[in-house]
């Protein structure tokens, strides 16, 4: 029964880091810039969440919408002021100006919100506890929630992806972004649409991970922002099935090496796991030399 | 392009005269003769917590003092160090080159480790509200704590446990990348074996990822530890405490004074603290007249309720200021004869009654001798045992 115990927490870690993977995977298959003020964006979404409940008594489900909306108008702004102007500009300089984006939401979070940790009410507060085999499995309903949580997204991103006008024309431009130019696809617009849906899914993760673990701190989505970046590579990164189970595996490996080797040695573990990984299949699990990026 | 440029030149000529009108505000305090003290501590950064706290109660203590209108008058700079070593040296040196001549701080073990050797080298007197680990005093005979050590609160949280038969089996969370942390775990370890108890689980952590504890609770429950220790800071223990709930854990937690402060959390649900034991050196619930009269001061002028961090910097205040009275400084003395005067004073019986304790002594080691207080939380508030 422990054994199953962590693997349920593992489940959920690894769910929130893979909603916080697919953030990054589809930005970098699109744009093909890392985008490492993602983890930032989670921390804004909590905070928003928690100012919705906690000052304006929103409702748990609407403060969730709330969150989205903002972080989704965020990501566009961001995108616009930061990366558009920077768009033929090299890789690198890209990267620099994401860091600097990173901390600019940092510290604007730490003048407004100041540097005390805020404690965030879980949204399923009201929902008590499941239990299973008489009692004796315990299961938050944060955890299950965000598994399913993360499960829903995954389905809906797909059909998106794969069935939508918009989606087709991110695979377009994924592919072969001067080429999608050519054939009438407007290709700036189709990245704010990426910044919009990865920065809305980093509320729901910023969300969900401040409901399992309650304190949001200016610095909250830097440790996850890593540690869903590494899900990304491990998966492969572009690939969005590859960020899914890249972000699973990842939290099931993690929780597995608290409990059974050494809580020190977690993170050290995890990264090696990844380092074997890229050495073995250089490209990710998932990733293809010629694959379907978005 | 050319709009570019003069935009360039522009905030060019903006920073600098922004530059020269900062350089231009310092007080000009002429004639009256005030004592140069300084602080630092994180005044912003992940610790700011504390360090404001410090500044706040200290700035209400200088305030007090100065209204006295007695012969000492402290002329007052806190300088933040963002709980950074290397900043905190920087603070210092601007300190110095302001005029220090008594430093209240660091607020922070590891910057004021930093700051303590190069006091000691200045030959500048100093004392710490806060900055509780055996290293900032070793080997300094400059410099003096106001905060009990850390192996001090681990060997009387062991005592009290034992005393008081609050458990036979204890588990203890702690983070082994902090030094106050582990400094008490060591602590508490031992006597805990001295004195009979049985620690059935030890689980660690690193400030990196604290954020999921559900292994270590579950390692303490599978051990059936009937007292779960906290040595930490309250954040990661209102995670801990969170996360023992929903997985329906309900020993006794113990914690130190770095629980102190997580009533005052935003958004914490009080109901989870209910039981919680902590140690700590200030109740500002307490009934004692000078402590009330604190609390109301503090309230009224910072909106907020004051923590120990708080106590302890208007006691160091108050702490200096006695001491400087009894050993005759004045501020025409230069820092060195100060220090001098104040390292006989603290180390010569000199009692002071503060806030955070009664008939407080210090020995040559800089500790100083004051007997941690065990609260139990109830209903939003610390109850005395």
């Amino acid at each position: 029964m422990t054994f199953l115990t962590h693997f349920i927490s593992g489940l959920s870690l690894g769910s929130v880091y893979a909603i916080i993977a697919l953030g990054y995977t589809m930005v970098y298959g699109i744009a093909k810039m890392l985008n490492f003020a993602h983890g930032d964006v989670i921390m804004v979404g909590a905070y928003i969440a928690f100012c919705s409940t906690a000052y304006l008594n929103m409702p748990p489900w609407l403060a969730v919408i709330a969150a989205m909306l903002f972080c989704t108008c965020l990501g566009i702004i961001i995108e616009r002021l930061a990366y558009k102007p920077l768009r033929d500009a090299s890789s690198l300089a890209v990267l620099i100006t994401a860091i600097g984006v990173s901390y600019f939401l940092q510290n604007a979070a730490l003048i407004i919100w100041g540097s005390a940790p805020k404690v965030f009410t879980s949204v399923f507060d009201r929902i008590d506890n499941f239990r299973f085999f008489d009692g004796k499995l315990v299961v938050a309903p944060e955890t299950l929630f965000t598994v399913l949580a993360c499960i829903l997204i995954m389905a809906v991103l797909s059909v998106f992806i794969n069935f939508t006008k918009m989606g087709k024309s991110m695979r377009a431009v994924s592919e072969d972004n001067g080429a999608a130019q050519l054939m009438g696809i407007n290709v700036n617009s189709t990245i704010s649409m990426t910044f919009a849906i990865g920065s809305a899914l980093a509320a729901v993760a910023g969300v969900l991970l401040c409901s399992s673990y309650p304190t949001i701190m200016p610095t909250t989505g830097a440790m996850p922002g890593i540690k869903a970046f590494t899900a990304a590579v491990f998966g492969g990164i572009g690939s969005i099935p590859g960020a899914m189970i890249g972000g699973i595996l990842l939290g099931i490996i993690e929780i597995f090496a608290r409990a059974y080797i050494s809580t020190e040695l977690s993170d050290a573990i995890v990264f090696g796991v990844l380092i074997i990984v890229l050495l073995v299949r250089p490209t990710g699990l998932l990733g293809k030399k010629i694959s379907e990026k978005v | 392009m050319k709009m570019k440029k003069i935009l360039c030149i522009a905030l060019v000529l903006m920073m600098a005269f922004g530059a020269v009108a900062c350089g231009g505000d310092d007080n000009g305090d002429e004639g009256a003769a005030k004592i140069k003290l300084g602080g630092i501590g994180p005044l912003t950064g992940g610790a700011a917590v504390y360090g404001i706290a410090v500044n706040n109660g200290a700035q209400l203590a200088v305030e007090e003092i100065n209204a006295l209108g007695g012969d000492i008058q402290f002329d007052y700079n806190f300088q933040d160090d963002e709980h950074d070593a290397e900043k905190a040296v920087n603070a210092y040196s601007n300190l110095k080159d302001w005029g220090l001549q008594i430093l209240m701080g660091a607020v922070t073990t590891t910057p004021c480790v930093a700051v303590a050797s190069e006091t000691n080298a200045d030959r500048i007197f100093e004392l710490t509200p806060s900055a509780s680990s055996t290293d900032v005093t070793k080997d300094k005979d400059n410099v003096f704590q106001m905060c009990f050590t850390d192996p001090n609160q681990g060997i009387t949280a062991a005592d009290y446990i034992a005393d008081n038969n609050l458990g036979q089996k204890i588990a203890v969370i702690y983070n082994n990348a902090d030094a106050y942390s582990t400094g008490i775990y060591t602590a508490f370890a031992s006597e805990a074996s001295a004195k009979g108890l049985d620690i059935v689980y030890t689980g660690t952590f690193s400030s990196d990822d604290n954020a999921d504890f559900n292994v270590q609770l579950k390692g303490a429950k599978d051990a059936n530890a009937e007292l779960v220790f906290l040595p930490i800071y309250y954040t990661p223990a209102s995670l801990i405490l969170a996360q023992a709930k929903s997985m329906e854990y309900a020993p006794v937690f113990f914690g130190v004074d770095g629980m102190d402060g997580i009533l005052t959390l935003e958004g914490f649900d009080q109901s989870l603290a209910d039981g919680v034991m902590l140690m700590t050196p200030f109740n500002p619930w307490s009934e004692d007249e000078k402590v009330a009269a604190f609390v109301s001061a503090y309230e009224e002028k910072y909106n907020e309720t004051p923590n120990q961090f708080a106590a302890d910097a208007y006691d160091c205040v108050y702490a200096i200021y006695n001491a400087c009275q009894e050993a005759g400084v004045t501020a025409d003395m230069s820092a060195e004869d100060i220090c001098a005067a104040l390292i006989s004073q603290f180390t010569g019986g000199f009692t002071f009654d503060g806030l955070t304790g009664h008939g407080m002594t210090w020995s040559t080691a800089g500790e100083v001798s004051k007997a941690p207080v065990v609260c139990v939380i109830q209903d939003g508030i610390y109850v005395d045992l």
